[in-house]
Order: structure tokens, then sequence, then C-alpha cells
């Protein structure tokens, strides 16, 4: 029905920046009619960023975006849902104090009038049973009482429901993240039917062999541009993730193996979800670094260390103080009324007191001296914190913790948007830190940070899969584990 | 579309647990209002009578009126500090103007609506806290109210004073008008299916925005209607004070905030009840005075009652949502 019409959507050559970011860097990209398309690509590589622009919910910065072979000018949601376009988000977008059918009646205008809470139920109770056949929802239970699966059950069938609007094409940002393998199988079987009938879908996920067996052509991205399109069965799975890793072989930031088997034991810790025996040791003077996907557990893992060491439990023993390095600043780490002084001497307070007060003249004399040692450019460090940059503020963050009494660091993927040069300062940093016996545990998205790592564990899905030694260690193996489907 | 019978809707999916837990908060309005009422009848059962509601309930109009315009910028998860000095300054209109001058009385009342319209506008474009804003109108109310009427007095309009002293059969006029007001928004921010996208607003912002909705205009219309009952909250209690005092409403601001809470409605999530919100108002007007003068309690310790009435509801609340959970 719509093949006389080859693209239902193609952007040329589109840029967004984030400040300094470059989330997306001259993209193409286009979806034909009746066809799925599978998107990979790692965290950060500029998939949701793509697709928020197919669905008009981010304006991009540069290129063109062409709707059915028109050029759309001034592009946006509801233009997005006139021409047919729909998104369901990575995060849930239900509203949780209403019922599944006023939920259903969000995303359609045209539901209004004498009798439409019967029609909304109908239709989304309609859809529900034509794509999960034992679903189990009611259409007035509401949104916040169902568990997290049932929620996207909800939300992806509510982005097949028509009324008066066209739908030509889905975007379905992972989709299965929180359904079992049952409804996961039900839904991309309905999204085959859906394709085969003549519309159009975009399938965004981490699970490769999902997107292999389903998507008609796969585009892989990497650092914000598409590196690979081809028809999916070009395609393997080893094909995949060579692709999305960069197979090109990068040096090593540091050679030198140290040998630490024989430090002072400062870390032991067993995720809470971990059933086997596998467990996270750290010693003195170790890097360590927390891998896999993003919010697979490895922020939690640091989190509950963090608490273990003010107070016992179970399942971890750490022996030094510890200091945690934010990776969100904004909301976790900076002081924002304070100065930088102010912001680095916090951890330190026992130390720069003097009686009941804290001492200026000590605190100034912490500030300076990391002032020194990290390199943070600023005339005075007494201005606001945030008269510095992001780097310069991280910077401030990192002299915190090491200004402190703590052995242990423990780092949350602390150098998002942090520029090249500062990174490589603060690599410095804490090797120097660690050959004087510091433990650093260290989360990070970036796989190339981690070649600064003695020991690699990689998480998926709340536990520990793999414990790769720095002789071990290449990208591909890491993706290798953190994609590892379950056989 | 399929069609499917209206008879076959399917029985309730067994969702127990979170479904009974709302159920039981749900109750609890109702449950604490009749509480204090059986608190009434044991210390005086004369008192449960249609002159002795009418007696007691007296106040209980405005009172749920204004917890109705309260009600509509907690389901925006916003807050009116304002909706007190808002209710005082227009019982001031409405005992000078809108008897001596019934058309300038009315543009002014209906200007005063368009200026909380506006002030939903200014909220959302400026991303201000509305607890601010608020705060800052409630002086200006204030000292308008005290512009228009600088001494207690005015007179309420007539057919005002004629409307609020109804006497219908049987049923207390109060009670029947909180029935009404209950029913009507009720049905309006419940039922009707713009009511939903207000409600939406509270409850998840971004997901409405990427469904093509305007926040702008939800803001707007919360506000207005925060506007329109704040007016009628005040005209009802000048019909029934028969003057005005530009202090008159000062009360009001926490009693709705308290009335709006003790109704099942929450300060954040778009989570609010009509019906609970003006069963919250009646038990609030009744455990006011007369339950507590029948026990011999001085008028100074009559708020603190209020307050612990409120945390015992709340109380009951959490303990609820923590049992099911």
């Amino acid at each position: 029905m719509l093949q006389a019409i080859a693209d239902i959507v193609r952007l040329n050559g589109a840029e967004k920046h984030f400040g300094a970011v470059r989330a997306l860097n001259g993209v193409d990209f286009h979806v034909g009619a009746g066809e799925c398309v599978g998107l990979v690509g790692h965290n950060g590589a500029g998939k949701s960023t793509l697709m928020h622009m197919v669905a008009g919910t981010l304006r991009p910065d540069g290129g063109q975006i062409a709707v059915r072979g028109n050029t759309e000018a001034s592009y946006s949601v509801a233009r997005a849902l006139e021409l047919g376009i729909r998104c369901v988000f990575q995060e849930l977008s239900l509203c949780p104090n209403l019922s599944v059918a006023e939920n259903t009646r969000i995303n359609h205008p045209s539901l209004t009038g004498f009798g439409w809470r019967r029609r909304a139920a109908d239709l989304i109770r309609a859809k529900l049973d034509e794509i999960f056949p034992d679903h189990g929802i009611s259409a007035d239970d509401i949104a916040g009482d169902l568990s997290i699966g049932r929620r996207q059950m909800v939300e992806v069938a509510r982005a097949f429901t028509l009324t008066s609007q066209p739908l030509h094409l889905v975007i379905l940002d992972e989709p299965t993240s929180s359904l079992d393998a049952h409804a996961a199988g039900q839904l991309l079987s309905f999204v085959r039917r859906f394709v085969a009938a003549g519309g159009s879908c975009i399938l965004i996920s981490h699970v490769l062999g999902e997107v292999l067996q389903n998507a008609d052509r796969i585009v892989v991205m990497r650092d914000g541009k598409v590196v690979a399109a081809d028809a999916a069965d070009v395609f393997d799975r080893d094909k995949l993730v060579a692709a999305m890793g960069g197979a090109e072989g990068h040096q090593k930031a540091v050679t030198k193996a140290r040998t630490t088997e024989g430090g002072v034991l400062r870390v032991r810790a067993r995720p809470a979800r971990q059933q086997d025996g596998k467990e996270l040791v750290a010693r003195a003077g170790e890097i360590i670094g927390l891998a896999g996907l993003a919010g697979h557990g490895q922020t939690d893992l640091l989190l509950a260390i963090f608490s273990a060491a003010a107070r016992a439990r179970a399942g971890i023993e750490v022996t030094a103080p510890v200091a945690l390095v934010a990776g969100d600043r904004q909301s976790d780490g900076i002081f924002s009324q304070w100065s930088i002084a102010q912001n680095i001497g916090i951890r330190s307070l026992a130390r720069l007191r003097n009686g009941l007060l804290i001492s200026p003249q000590r605190e100034a004399e912490l500030a300076e001296f990391w002032k020194n040692k990290i390199g943070i450019r600023t005339p005075d460090m007494n201005n606001n914190i945030f008269s510095l940059s992001g780097g310069n503020q991280q910077k401030a963050l990192f002299a915190r913790a090491l200004g402190s009494d703590a052995q242990i660091v423990l780092m949350d993927d602390p150098m998002r948007g942090v520029d090249i040069g500062t990174k490589l300062e603060v690599y410095d940093l804490l090797r120097e830190e660690a050959a004087k016996g510091r433990t650093f545990l260290w989360y990070t998205t970036e796989t190339e940070e981690l070649d600064n790592c003695d020991h690699v564990y990689v998480f998926k899905n709340g536990r520990i899969v793999a414990n790769l030694r720095r002789d071990e260690l290449t990208e591909e193996k890491i993706i290798q584990s953190s994609f590892g489907d379950a056989a | 579309m399929t069609a499917i019978a209206p008879g076959t809707v399917p029985k309730a999916s067994p969702r127990g647990g979170a479904a009974r837990a709302r159920m039981l908060r749900g109750l609890l309005p109702a449950l604490s209002l009749a509480l204090v009422l059986m608190g009434i009848a044991w210390l005086n059962p004369r008192a449960i009578s249609y002159f002795g509601f009418n007696l007691m309930l007296n106040l209980a109009i405005p009172i749920a009126l204004a917890t109705i315009a309260q009600m509509f910028v907690i389901a925006g998860n916003e807050l009116d500090l304002s909706i007190g000095t808002f209710v005082g300054f227009v019982g001031c209109v409405t005992a000078t103007w809108l008897r001596d001058a019934p058309l300038l009385g009315i543009v002014v009342l209906l200007g005063s609506i368009g200026v909380y319209a506006l002030l939903g506008a200014l909220i959302h474009l400026r991303n201000l806290p509305s607890i601010v804003v608020t705060l800052g109108m409630s002086f200006v109310w204030q000292g308008l109210a005290i512009l228009v009427l600088p001494k207690p007095g005015g007179k309420a309009p007539d057919w005002l004073l004629s409307i609020m002293s109804f006497k219908p059969p049987y049923i207390p006029f109060p009670i029947l008008a909180a029935l009404l007001i209950a029913a009507v928004v009720h049905f309006g921010l419940m039922r009707t299916s713009y009511g939903v996208i207000l409600r939406g607003s509270g409850g998840n912002a971004a997901a409405l925005r990427r469904a093509g909705w305007s926040l702008l205009r939800t803001k707007v219309v919360l506000f207005a209607l925060t506007g329109l009952f704040g007016v009628l909250s005040g005209m009802a209690l000048i019909g029934i004070t028969t003057s005005a005092d530009a202090n008159i409403g000062n009360g009001y601001t926490l009693l709705s905030i308290a009335g709006v809470i003790l109704g099942g409605g929450e300060f954040v999530g778009g989570r609010v009840s009509p019906i609970g919100a003006v069963l919250g108002a009646l038990t609030l007007a009744l455990a006011a005075s007369p339950l507590l003068t029948f026990m011999h309690i001085p008028p100074d310790w009559q708020v603190a009652a209020n307050g612990a009435i409120l945390i015992i509801v709340l109380a009951a609340r959490v303990l609820i949502s923590r049992k099911e959970r």
C-alpha cells in the first residue's frame, strides 16, 4: 500500500551538539516503506539522539530531514505524528497517575467527546490482545501500579493503536529491555507482521540476536557517525561487534604491567544480584575497571561499597577510608554556591579544623596545593566553582577525593564530557597515586579508559560476568561479554 | 475499529495489593469525615439534625470551593499560597462594587481570573517556582483588598444573600452544595478527555510534550480554574457573612492545602481527587469549631486540633501504603 513511495524518512548530514559534545556528526540515514531497520551501537554512539530527531523531539543543528520525499522545514512532534511517525522512547513515558486507557487518550487527540473512555479502553485492549495475547492488563489499571514489564507492553501497544492519524513508521528504542523472553518474542513477531503489511520500523536493541533476526537492514553507529549500513544477512554477530567497537587496534596507554598481586586487600565486594561465586577484589595500589553497558549495576556496586565503608554490609568488605568521585557532577558532585576551595575541602573537614571552626588558612593551603598539583586553571581558588570550565570542575572533584585521607577512591564514570587534555593529566595523576598505594575503582563507559586499569570486571544485569586481566583486555572481549545473549 | 460489546469488559486483572491500597486510601477521606461526625454525635446528638448541620457546616461551602481551587494548581505540581488573600480580595469586591456597580464588579472579578491565567503562563514560560510567585501575589491581593475596602463593612448583593440562605427540604444546603461541587468537578477533571490531559501534565509532563500537547495551555487552564473557584469561594463567603473584611480569607490558604491533602491528594504527580478534596474540606470545617466547642476546648487550641487530625490521617495513609508494599 505504500510501495509507491520509497522513503518514509530520510536524514541528510544530520548534526547535533550538546555543548562541546558532538552527539551526531553528519549522519545520513533513511528508512524505506515496509522495512525494518536495525540500529546498533555502543552507549553514546548517537542512536537515541538520531531517533529523537526522527520523532521530532530534538531539532538538528545541521542537515536536512525529509519525510516521504518532502523536505520538512519546521519539523516537530506534532508534525511527525501528523505524518504517521511515532516513537516508543527508551525511558518510559506513561503518566503513572493515569489509567491505561487514559494514557492511550494522551496519544490520540481525536479520542474526545461522549464515550471516549470506552473507545480508548477498547482500542488499547484490542491492540494488547493482538500483540501480547496473555498480557493480563486491564484498561482501568493505573499505570503506576503495573510492573515495569507491563508498562513497557502498554507503551508499545499504545504506539501501534490507530485512530484518525496515519501510522507509517514506529521507532522502538530498546522495546524489549524490560520484557521477559516470552513477551519479547511476541513483540518481535508482531513487528514482523506489521512490516510485512507495509509498515516500517526502526528497532534499536542491545540484544544483537534480536536485531540480526528481525531487521531487514542494519545500521551501525559509533561516535556520532554511521560506520556501517547493509542488509541484515551480510552481518553476523562478530561482524556487528567489530563494527561497533572499531576493529582497528589501538595502542595501549601503558604497556608496563605492574605486579600488584601481593598488595593489602582493600575491597572485596559481591554485587547484590550475583548468583555465582564471582566477586570484586581490589588490593592496595590497584586500578580496577568496571565495564559493561551503562546502568548494568556498576554504579550500584560503587554506592554499596561507599556505604559499606561507613556501616558494615553483608557481602562487602572495605578496609580503608573511601571517597567517591561522582559522574553527574552537577547533581551529585558540586556545591554550586561554594568556592572552589570549599568544594575541595569538604571531604577533609576533620583535618582542616582548628578547634570547633574550620581554619580558612588550612583550607586555602589544601586548595593551593591541589591547584598546582592537578592544574586547576583559575586566578583565585576563592572564586565560585561555576567560574571553572567543566573539565576543571571535574579536576576540583578529583582534588576533593585525592586530597582526603581516603585510600580507596571510587569513580563513577567521572570523565563524562571532559576534554582529552584534562583526561590525560588525570590519568597520569591516578597512576602516580596508585603507585603510592591508593586503590581506585573506576567505572567508565569509555572503553579506551580501561587501558589504564590493572583488572577489568565486566557487568551485565547487575552481575559480574567477566574478570579480565590487563593483558587479556580487548575492546572486542568487553563488548562480547557485555552483549552476551542469554543463550 | 474492532467492535467489542460493552458487556464483555474483562474483569479487573489481579493487581490485588496496589488496587486494594488505592481503594483504602480513597476511602480514607470519607472515613475521617465519618469519625468526626461520630464524635460530634456522641458529644451532642442533637447536632445531627437539619438545623445542626446548617449551623455546623455554615462555612463549609467557601472552604470547599477554595480547596477545589487549590486542588487544580496541585494537580499541575504547583502550589498557590495566595488563594486565601485572593478569596479576601474577591470578598471585598463582592461586598462593594458587585452590589453598587455590578458591571464593574463583574469585570474586576473576570479580570482577576485572567490574572491567574497569566500567572500560570508566567510560571511556565519563565520556569519560576509557583510558591514564590504566589507568595508575592498574596501580598498584592491583600493590598488590593485593603484599597477596595479599608475598613470592615460593605454588604453582599441581595441575590447572593438569597442564594446562600436557600433552605431546601430535608437535606441541608451546605451538604447539597458540597455534593454538587464534588460531582461537577469530578466530571470535569476525572471524566472528560481534556481533564486527562490536565492530570497528565502533573503525572509526566515530558510524556505529554512528546505526544504533542501544549504544557503552556495546561498550566494556564489549571491556574484559570483556580482563579474561577477562588472567585466562587469569595462570593460564597460574603453570601454567608453578609459583609466583608480585607483579612476575611487569610486562613484559607493553609486550610485549602490541608483539605486537598486530607482528601487523598499528593503534592506532586498529578494525583488529586475532587470528591476527596470536598470531603477533606468538610472534615476541616466540621472539626474547626463545633466538635471542639462541645468538648470545651478553648478556641486557641482548635487550630492545633485541626493539625492533629491532618497528621493522624496522613499517618494512616502512609501505614496503608507501606502495608501493601
